[in-house]
């Protein structure tokens, strides 16, 4: 939101890019529901990374176990809303619950990582995921709580006045699927996302976290109570991937902790790196890429390698890792600031800071 | 009491493994103030290249001690040009940038390393061969194997030789001049592009070691092995102090005792039957089954983590670290 534009010429973007959106699904769904599903977790992705980059990209808190708040709302989901517990509760019931409880994860990592900044804190975050993904897979005795490694199944799919989000319906002729009618659930909580986070960049705590990134000791001088604005860093990036994390564990039915290992926790660094830290449509772009091309890249590359050598050479699975770590790579090494970088961002990686 | 005498052999095995990985961390935090990400990785290679080796000379009749030796002389050559390569491609272009993007690098290497090391050497952990003799000797109703033996008078040696060499030698001499400051060294005439360099490989020469001796140990090697395993060591490092040489070995072998006594004791300690409150419910469930055990030894890798979130609350400059807390 820089230069200066022509009102009318906003919003008649606004309502194209709106009006595109809307449409997606309905073309996504000819070419395949999977295409709908594909689009749905691209969106948790978005979701994942705009929390991710309160931390990373607003407060400059490498945070390498973010995928453990998405574990705590997933499952704080799958608890209360499955026959595991014979719970049922509503979704405007878990969802805040899920948040809740992923944003006390949040301030449990943050309290006593306060002092600690960039590889020291990547590393204890890091050891921080991978305890909760040990809990995730070892709550299971003496009292079953997370069923262990074989995960928790039959979960509730979201259900708003009498709306079922899992069955197909037909409305005005035109047949809704279940992941369709999810994406429309999801673009609002989208939607809402985004404007929560531009209007926190903008805010008053939004400007400390950007004063305590580039530099906490003058941040401090400015009276900035780094202690609790840190704190506040961690619990707001930990509430967005704790309703991320729910409304996966929503959409696919089935959780386990295989979803939420440290290559997922990567996966999402690397979209708020490769999209530029800190800005948000940057971030949006680099979930979006890093969510399609992998898709895009399994129905081509096993294809042509079937083609080209008659068997299958590279695992997609496996390329797609491969890309994401020649990503990272790249990104830093030539683009620093990420492919869209926020502008205080380009500026401090273009000089020699540090 | 055979248990603690056992366990704490254990510990000490895995402890001196972690002491050598812990090294490779601790002297690269020491000449560039980075944490080397993709270290593990190092040694998950390590221990492939050896497999490799051993497995293509195990039928060819040689002494077993032979192909082990051929095996690790492989493997640290292998894991040298490694470490090479990481410092060239993550961290020298990258000197000069904040400090953020060299840890995003390494992530990145260690990602790539990974998946070509499942390429390369499959999905499935992969059998370590089991040629030497591993007799079996009793200390005081525990046991102690010869591998164990090894590992421990291998590391120990492994560990004098370096601190030879960084105190008694004109290389040792350089390094320490860049770890103390870049810049004055290179007024003395330290080329610190070369001093660093040579920092990162003895670290993967030590890496390569102890991929082979927790190859051997275990009897298994995995892509994936390298990942928990540096973390581990990491905690070591952090855990002594980092960027201090004694203090890596020192926290490598505590981490590895306290990671084996924990893992020992902890089943009995959180076994609820043990305790005086048992009540009710409880009660008919300690009569019918005897235990009902809140942690198991399936709970081990988080003692490590447990260790370092302890380090960093409490005394973050680890145990023989001199150097202020914050770190930026």
């Amino acid at each position: 939101m820089k230069a200066q534009r022509h009102p009318l010429l906003f919003w008649a973007g606004v309502v194209l890019v709106a009006a595109a959106l809307f449409a997606l699904p309905l073309v996504l769904a000819m070419a395949g529901t999977a295409w709908v599903r594909i689009a749905n977790l691209a969106i948790l992705f978005v979701f994942l990374s705009l929390g991710l980059n309160i931390v990373v990209g607003f407060a400059g808190l490498l945070d390498l176990g973010y995928i453990a708040f998405y574990a705590v709302g997933a499952y704080t989901w799958a608890l209360l809303a499955s026959p595991h517990f014979g719970l049922h509760l509503p979704f405007w019931a878990i969802l805040p619950i899920g948040a809740l409880l992923a944003c006390v994860a949040g301030v449990v990592l943050g309290a006593p990582t306060l002092r600690l900044r960039g590889d020291y804190l990547a590393i204890v975050t890091l050891g921080f995921g991978e305890i909760v993904r040990i809990l995730m897979n070892n709550l299971s005795s003496p009292f079953n709580i997370t069923n262990g490694p074989k995960g928790i199944t039959l979960i509730d799919p979201v259900r708003i006045g009498g709306i079922d989000f899992r069955a197909a319906d037909t409305w005005l002729g035109l047949a809704f699927s279940g992941p369709v009618k999810y994406y429309y659930l999801l673009l609002l909580l989208l939607v809402a996302v985004i404007v929560i986070n531009l209007r926190l960049q903008r805010s008053r705590i939004g400007r400390a976290w950007v004063a305590i990134r580039e530099d906490e000791v003058a941040a401090k001088a400015c009276g900035i109570n780094t202690r609790n604005v840190k704190l506040l860093a961690f619990a707001m990036g930990a509430s967005f991937g704790g309703v991320a994390g729910g409304m996966f564990a929503s959409i696919q039915g089935f959780i386990s902790p295989e979803s939420f290992v440290l290559h997922e926790s990567i996966m999402v660094l690397a979209m708020v790196v490769l999209g530029g830290m800190g800005n948000i449509w940057g971030v949006i772009a680099g979930a979006m890429l890093l969510s399609f091309v992998p898709e895009l890249l399994r129905y081509t590359v096993e294809p042509a390698q079937r083609y080209l050598f008659g068997r299958l050479l590279v695992d997609p699975e496996v390329l797609r890792m491969l890309v994401f770590g020649a990503a990272l790579v790249l990104t830093m090494r030539l683009r620093p600031a990420g492919l869209w970088p926020e502008a205080r961002h380009k500026r401090e990686f273009a000089g020699q800071a540090g | 009491m055979d248990i603690l005498i056992q366990q704490i052999i254990n510990g000490l095995t895995t402890g001196s493994v972690y002491a050598l990985v812990a090294l490779g961390y601790t002297m690269v935090y020491g000449v560039i103030q980075l944490i080397n990400f993709a270290h593990g990785e190092v040694v998950m290679v390590g221990a492939m290249v050896a497999i490799s080796v051993i497995g293509a000379l195990a039928g060819s009749g040689l002494p077993p001690a032979a192909i082990l030796l051929a095996g690790v002389a492989c493997a640290m050559p292998a894991c040298m040009c490694l470490g090479y390569l990481l410092e060239r491609v993550a961290y020298r272009p990258l000197r000069h940038a904040p400090r953020l993007a060299p840890l995003i690098t390494a992530i990145g290497m260690s990602i790539i390393l990974q998946h070509l090391a499942l390429l390369v050497w499959s999905r499935n952990p992969l059998a370590f061969p089991q040629i030497l003799e591993n007799p079996v000797f009793s200390i005081g109703g525990a046991a102690i194997s010869g591998v164990q033996m090894g590992i421990i008078l291998l590391s120990c040696a492994m560990m004098v030789g370096l601190t030879w060499f960084v105190y008694r030698t004109r290389f040792g001499v350089a390094i320490r001049a860049t770890a103390e400051n870049v810049h004055i060294a290179a007024l003395m005439g330290v080329d610190a592009n070369r001093v660093i360099a040579l920092t990162f490989v003895i670290a993967a020469a030590m890496a390569a070691v102890a991929g082979v001796m927790v190859g051997t140990y275990y009897g298994i090697a995995h892509y994936t092995m390298g990942f928990m395993l540096g973390l581990k060591a990491f905690s070591a490092a952090v855990l002594g102090g980092i960027g201090n040489l004694a203090g890596a070995m020192l926290g490598g072998i505590l981490l590895g005792l306290v990671e084996a006594l924990a893992t020992g004791y902890i089943g009995e300690v959180t076994d609820l039957c043990r305790w005086p409150i048992v009540s009710g419910w409880l009660a008919e469930r300690c009569a019918a089954d005897g235990h009902v055990v809140l942690m198991g030894s399936n709970y081990q890798e988080v003692f490590a983590f447990l260790v370092l979130i302890a380090v960093l609350v409490f005394r973050p400059s680890g145990l023989l670290g001199e150097r202020v807390a914050e770190r930026a």
